[in-house]
């Protein structure tokens, strides 16, 4: 209990990852709350990489985690840029409204 | 004992926050729990050794990531209420697939046992005689300088992406036309009146 295993920063991960998962379908409509859900599954994904980096004692893991916080960044910018837009078009971000292009 | 109680508590507060972020009523607090879990990540990352992406989190999720969510929320004029009215018939189904998610990883976490061999395979041992950042850097710009340009690239193409989809062009707003300006002539630009003495040019 008191010593820190790799065991404990998966079961974290997990529950991270598990709760972004439920905030996907929690906040279907609300595109913000959806990106941030996407945020807190990569963010999840970057602890086991790390917990598992520091135990085996591979530094590749680190990158590995460097570049997943790269293309949330990217992923985050384009997202919003794209909310942005439909609010404009919109005039809300209800995305089950988001039928336009339906032929 | 120092480290356990640092990681429990680290822990807690990343989950509960995380839980926050995703049934808070209010997006502007959603984003600031979203703050808190980030920071309990990048204290996480400090006690797992990998000081570099604590502070890559603190600096590019706090700093920039947040921030954007924090500015798209106060900015767009969102009528929040009626988007939370509609979705609650969602929350058995995810509840439900939430679970079923739980069940599975716990599945694999009890199951899991690690391949003949796999501790040997290393790709980049971590160095004993230098720290962190130092061993970090010289393994990107080393033998990842592919990927991390890619990333530089990716990086581009999404900062590209988000100003071609966000630019307006507004009528009825002076702009500068630098060819329009280069281009001009002496003969548009300068009119040569004569004034008779006494009349003016009224």
């Amino acid at each position: 209990m008191l010593e820190i295993t790799l065991g404990h920063y998966l079961t974290l991960a997990a529950m991270i990852f598990t709760i972004g998962v439920f905030g996907i379908f929690a906040n279907r409509k609300n595109v913000i709350i959806l990106l941030m859900s996407i945020e807190l599954i990569l963010l999840s994904v970057n602890i086991n990489l790390v917990a598992f980096s520091s135990h085996m004692g591979d530094l590749a893991g680190q990158v590995f985690a460097m570049f997943i916080l790269t293309v949330a960044a990217a992923e985050a910018a384009v997202g919003l840029a794209i909310l942005v837009v439909f609010f404009r078009n919109h005039g809300d971000i209800a995305v089950d409204g988001a039928s336009m292009m339906k032929g | 004992m120092l480290p356990a109680a640092a990681f429990y508590i680290l822990a807690a507060c990343a989950v509960i926050s995380a839980f926050m972020v995703v049934t808070a009523r209010n997006p502007v607090r959603a984003v600031l729990f979203l703050i808190v879990t980030f920071f309990s990540a990048a204290g996480l990352f400090v006690l797992l050794g990998a000081e570099f992406l604590a502070m890559i989190l603190v600096i590019v999720y706090v700093g920039a990531g947040a921030v954007l969510f924090l500015f798209v929320v106060m900015m767009l004029d969102i009528d929040f209420a009626t988007l939370k009215a509609g979705s609650t018939g969602y929350l058995p189904l995810g509840g439900l697939i939430a679970i079923v998610l739980a069940a599975q990883l716990a599945l694999v976490g009890f199951a899991w046992v690690s391949a003949d061999g796999a501790a040997m395979q290393f790709q980049a041992p971590t160095p004993d005689d230098t720290h962190n950042i130092a061993a970090l850097g010289a393994l990107i710009y080393d033998r990842y300088v592919l990927f991390f340009q890619l990333a530089g690239l990716i990086l581009l193409v999404a900062m590209m992406g988000a100003i071609v989809l966000t630019l307006r062009h507004r009528d009825g707003v002076k702009r500068q036309d630098m060819h329009r300006q280069v281009n001009r002539t002496r003969a548009e630009g300068v009119d040569v009146i004569e004034v008779k003495r006494g009349e003016g040019i009224g």
